[in-house]
């Protein structure tokens, strides 16, 4: 069963296409991970699916619920957690979920009853009364993530949910993630930190300029679109080794005065290298984000 | 009725803040009332058949409740949609834009009406209501309130920085105050200073309550009455017009 399909949707602000025709799939249970650079719509997408903004074009079904038409009994079975935490400052840990609960109808006596449960998943037990302004960012966040729960939703939202964390509280973030698809939810995921996509979603898309360039999973897309072994090197003399390289290996990409070298078989990359004292090297398996810089390319977004 | 969660919302905030909240909101015009109404009302005899300081506590009593109403809406409420981003957490809940705007007004309205209520409830303690008709005032009290409220919340909807309320503030509720009859009567205004504050709510909230801190039945309720529905119906409209652009655009 699919938890969100959208076809053919289109958003533009001014002569902006933020959202350019794109069709999304994500079956129920499924961590679906939607990667870009800053500004490739990411949010935005992430905004009309929930009904916030409306589309030009375009259908949107979450949950089985035809979106915006019926946005508001599709969010009554979603979680969100945004990019920037908005807890709310003037209340206890244990008000904001209160006070989120009775935006879904749920009454003082069901908010109360899920608040333990909540607060032991989010790490923040004990923590009940506390002010907000005493919580560290990654406890904020958790305590988002609780306060996205409230509702026991069948899907959860999620745009960027680790930017700014350290890795302790990146990680515990992973970790309940895992946790939640394992009691059968689906989440839809933003990132741009292709680790964190790597290890969590089961699938995902790369979004550009408004457009989707690719979709799969993560090693599916790692075996489509790129060599297996990558070599980057750096050092003087980088030019004259490049020459000798570039007939040992399909594709070189050159970033200021960093190579990366792209191969099959990367040992007679190697054995060259070996021979050049000057030049510095790493060797290591290809990952998702050398798929997406080579989707995206390597030039500074905003 | 999901509005309902939202104005909650904002009284858990305001029973946490209590103090500070009730005292910024009563002390000022309580001080107004007292300092002003009997020192100046010692030089006064008496104004349209009134001790002075009853004179002015009918005026008072409006001028309060406007304040907190437009204070409310457009600080208060500013800072709720764009500095904490409430209302874009609230909007992930099955609740609309038209649902906070809703709640916002009728939250700010609520709070004035108690701004309202409590200088009517220290005027009459101190013996300056003439009989128990006062309590007519209100329900005008609230009406006030939803008028500014709502006209304020037109403001915070368009606004783009702190700085956009000043204009209203000081071009428009400044003036308006004078010319409202608050701290005089309208009437001895030229003509068409007086015909601007008809126009405008503070005016038809004050000659309702007047009369009633006198003892008496005021005049031309319905028109009085109208013009506060329309005021809080048309910025109802305009604001909810404004923020679904500025919410779902």
């Amino acid at each position: 069963m699919s938890a969100l399909q959208a076809r053919a949707l289109r958003k533009r602000y001014g002569d902006l296409e933020v959202v350019n025709g794109i069709d999304l799939d994500v079956a129920a249970g499924e961590c679906f991970g939607l990667l870009g650079p800053n500004g490739a719509g990411k949010t935005t997408t992430l905004r009309l699916c929930l009904g916030l903004t409306y589309p030009d074009a375009g259908t949107i079904e979450l949950l089985g619920e035809p979106v915006p038409a019926r946005a508001r009994e599709a969010r009554s079975r979603v979680g969100v957690v945004p990019q920037s935490d908005n807890l709310d400052p003037d209340f206890t840990v244990a008000e904001n979920l209160l006070v989120y609960g009775r935006y879904f109808g749920m009454s003082r006596a069901a908010v109360a009853a899920r608040v333990p449960e909540l607060l032991e998943f989010a790490g923040l037990a004990g923590r009940a009364d506390a002010r907000i302004n005493t919580l560290s960012g990654g406890m904020k966040r958790r305590l988002t993530l609780a306060r996205a729960l409230i509702n026991d939703p069948q899907l959860l939202f999620m745009d960027e949910p680790t930017t700014g964390l350290d890795p302790q509280a990146r990680h515990l973030i992973w970790e309940r993630l895992r946790r939640l698809t394992q009691e059968g939810r689906t989440i839809v995921l933003t990132t741009h930190f292709m680790e964190e996509a790597e290890r969590l979603c089961h699938r995902l898309a790369i979004m550009d300029r408004g457009r989707l360039i690719t979709a799969g999973s993560p090693r599916a897309l790692i075996a489509e679109h790129i060599e297996p072994q990558v070599v980057e090197v750096h050092g003087s003399g980088l030019d004259r080794w490049l020459d000798q390289a570039r007939r040992l290996a399909p594709r070189v990409e050159r970033a200021g005065d960093t190579a990366f070298v792209y191969a099959g078989d990367a040992a007679p990359l190697i054995g060259t290298l070996r021979e050049q004292h000057e030049l510095s090297f790493l060797h290591r398996p290809a990952s998702l984000e050398d798929v997406f810089l080579k989707l995206t390319g390597r030039d500074l977004r905003d | 009725m999901r509005w309902i969660a939202v104005w909650r919302r904002n009284f858990l905030v305001w029973r946490k803040l209590l103090i500070a909240s009730v005292l910024s909101n009563l002390a000022d015009p309580l001080i107004l009332l007292f300092g002003l109404g009997y020192g100046l009302g010692a030089l006064l005899p008496s104004v349209a058949g009134m001790s002075y300081i009853a004179f002015f506590a009918a005026g008072t009593l409006c001028s309060a409740t406007m304040f907190t109403a437009s204070f409310e809406s457009m600080f208060s409420g500013f800072s709720r949609m764009h500095g904490q981003k409430t209302w874009d957490a609230i909007l992930y809940a099955p609740l609309t834009i038209d649902d906070v705007v809703a709640g916002e007004i009728v939250w700010a309205a609520s709070k004035a009406w108690l701004s309202g209520a409590t200088i009517l409830a220290v005027a009459a303690t101190f013996g300056l209501a003439a009989s128990p008709i006062v309590v007519m005032a209100l329900p005008v009290a609230f009406l006030v309130g939803l008028a500014f409220a709502a006209v304020g919340l037109i403001m915070t909807v368009l606004a783009k920085n702190w700085d956009f309320f000043s204009f209203y503030m000081t071009l428009i509720m400044t003036p308006m105050t004078m010319i409202s009859g608050v701290f005089f009567p309208a009437e001895q205004l030229p003509r068409p200073v007086l015909a601007v504050a008809q126009a405008l709510p503070l005016y038809h909230g004050v000659e309702l309550v007047r009369p009633l801190v006198a003892g008496d039945w005021p005049r031309n309720v319905l028109v009085h009455v109208t013009v506060l529905v329309a005021y809080a119906a048309a910025g109802y409209a305009i604001a909810l017009y404004f923020a679904r652009r500025r919410f779902t655009a």
